[in-house]
């Protein structure tokens, strides 16, 4: 039974908590232009999100998340360092019928520091599991790191134009897992693409469009061309070597608890350098998390969590779980300092954030007593 | 009193009522020549409506007929969870047709996702804006789209002539059915060779929320009976 008035309520008070530990409390827009959440997220996010239509200002959405309303409104006026709390609806469009809401409370808190960021990760995490924790709820915590899995692939011995593929896709696990196929050679080259690159060992691809029929629409010639230039580049590039490969395939599907991720990982990265950086932050967060009072021996990570479509993160992830596998997880967060890049318009900040969604708490709390 | 909603003209229409005839339920028409007014033949209980094809599967989430044929296309296109709404009683094996992704012939880098993905990264970073997929059909390709993990793409509204788009230059690629194909190779286009979004044929559905009483549940099985057709279980 969901009770909208008790979700609001508990939702403004965790906020309020939230400002007793040092945040300020922050408003954002409900309506918000749908253009910049459309740059950011593509076409995925109309599936997601409410779009109407002003008369004025053209497409706007109703607020998705919190985030990137706090992040402009940090970007254009915000203390350096800044602490933020929120509480108030986010709208999402649900796919299946069910009793999941699409109008929901979330309380929030978000950091933006520029010096060590696993401490901000620890706070972060450590308020919303002691606030939890606080009102009796049993939950199940996961973490992840998207930050070693992307400096892993940075790392990889391949073209820039290969790690790029595979960066731009690091939220979309399927399509990195196709193209990690491919690139490791456990994927066979598709057939248009062998007879192609047959094709343009005996003619240019002027001639092959020309070939093709009559030219239309508006990516051009050249455009075309440079593509086949690079498709080209790409059938003499050789596979990634075995041993890299498969280590990338295993930190894929890495779940242990921190402190033995870590040990596994410090085992791996002699033979996957450019991992180290990524590695050593890890273990600071996790001091930084003992020193929170987590108990980072039993701590879950996976390397692949919070690799999900409509995310952003890109460092330290985590979410917190009910055990009713049918539940969305009680609270979830993580590490965006790429997308204060996007949205500052040249600027940026390091920054971290998390929410708690009040309505499944209140409902946990329910069951719980 | 069960209602069954059929397509009011056309090639559909016919189709639909050859099929129900050679099962020995007779559907026709009614009244003069072009009011929409149907009668059914061989079994009582059951009233004909004739609706616009693309409007039966609103009629069926609603609950205001019982039955209906249409495309399976449109119901997936129209009903979000259509599962949870209606239920594919029978495929009729007509109408068939293949909701498919085209883009212009000259793209000879471009056949599969993996490949249209790739020039949408790059179009975007050339143009400032993401790559125009020109459809009707919004929701199944961007699910199925987002299910294979394509971006930088952008849907494009077109109810007509979606061929046209590229050439027009209001879209860079397009997204629509097809049977012989006849009308992408006229507009200088050419499908992906592994973007088939969906086969869709008529089908016969099952609306979950229109009334089912004792009486229209019996009606259902007796005509289930004489279909050869199998009512699943709710």
């Amino acid at each position: 039974m969901r009770r909208p008035g008790q979700e609001r309520s508990l939702s403004d008070r965790l906020a309020a908590w939230f400002t007793e530990q040092g945040a300020t409390l922050v408003e954002a827009d409900i309506l918000l232009p749908a253009e910049t959440l459309l740059d950011l997220y593509g076409e995925d996010i109309r599936a997601r999100a409410y779009v109407t239509l002003d008369p004025l200002r053209g497409e706007m959405m109703l607020r998705p998340d919190f985030t990137v309303p706090v992040v402009q409104q940090h970007m254009a006026d915000g203390a350096d360092p800044a602490t933020y709390a929120y509480s108030g609806p986010v709208f999402r469009k649900q796919t299946h019928a069910g009793d999941r809401p699409s109008e929901y409370h979330q309380a929030g808190i978000e950091i933006f520091r520029r010096d060590q960021p696993e401490q901000s990760d620890a706070r972060v995490f450590a308020l919303i599991a002691q606030v939890l924790a606080d009102h009796g709820l049993m939950v199940r915590p996961v973490t992840g790191d998207i930050g070693i899995l992307m400096a892993a692939v940075r790392g990889l011995a391949t073209t820039e134009r290969r790690k790029q593929a595979l960066l731009r896709h690091i939220w979309r696990p399927r399509r990195f897992r196709a193209l990690l196929d491919r690139f490791s050679g456990r994927a066979p080259l598709p057939e248009a693409r062998a007879q192609l690159l047959h094709r343009l060992a005996q003619g240019t691809p002027a001639a092959l469009i020309a070939q093709a029929g009559t030219f239309t629409g508006l990516r051009s010639e050249s455009e075309i061309a440079a593509r086949v230039q690079a498709l080209t580049e790409d059938a003499q590039t050789p596979p990634l070597n075995a041993p890299e490969a498969a280590l990338l395939y295993d930190l894929l599907s890495l779940q242990a608890p921190s402190r033995a991720a870590l040990l596994h990982l410090r085992g791996i990265a002699p033979m996957l350098p450019a991992i180290i950086p990524a590695v050593d932050r890890f273990a600071t967060r996790l001091d930084a998390l003992e020193l929170q009072g987590i108990d980072v021996e039993a701590l879950p990570f996976e390397a692949s969590h919070g690799r999900s479509t409509l995310e952003y993160y890109d460092g330290f992830v985590f979410s917190f779980h009910a055990s009713d596998p049918g539940l969305p997880p009680v609270a979830s967060g993580g590490r965006y300092d790429a997308l204060t890049a996007v949205l500052g318009q040249g600027r940026s900040i390091p920054a971290v954030g998390g929410v708690i969604r009040a309505g499944v708490m209140a409902r946990l709390m329910e069951s719980q007593t | 009193m069960i209602k069954i909603g059929v397509p009011s003209k056309g090639r559909l229409m016919e189709k639909t009522f050859d099929w129900f005839g050679a099962r020995g339920v007779t559907l026709r028409l009614s009244g003069a020549e072009r009011e929409y007014a149907g009668k059914v033949d061989g079994i009582d209980g059951v009233e004909l409506v004739l609706l616009s094809a693309g409007e039966i599967p609103r009629e069926l989430a609603a609950g205001r007929i019982h039955l209906g044929v249409t495309g399976s296309d449109l119901v997936r296109e129209k009903l979000a969870d259509w599962p949870s709404q209606v239920a594919e009683l029978a495929p009729l094996g007509f109408g068939h047709a293949d909701l498919i992704i085209a883009v212009p012939v000259a793209w000879i880098d471009v056949d599969t996702l993996d490949d249209l993905d790739a020039a949408a990264a790059a179009f975007r970073r050339t143009h400032g804006f993401r790559l125009r997929i020109a459809t009707k059909y919004h929701r199944l390709v961007r699910d199925f789209l987002t299910t294979h993990g394509v971006a930088d793409y952008q849907l494009v509204d077109s109810q007509g002539a979606t061929e046209g788009t590229v050439k027009n230059l209001t879209a860079e690629a397009i997204a629509d059915i097809t049977s012989s194909g006849e009308t992408l190779r006229a507009n200088h286009l050419k499908v992906l060779s592994d973007a088939a979004i969906h086969s869709s044929q008529a089908v016969l559905f099952l609306s979950h929320k229109a009334e089912w009483t004792a009486q229209s549940s019996a009606t259902l099985d007796a005509l289930a009976t004489k279909l050869h057709i199998t009512v699943p279980k709710t």
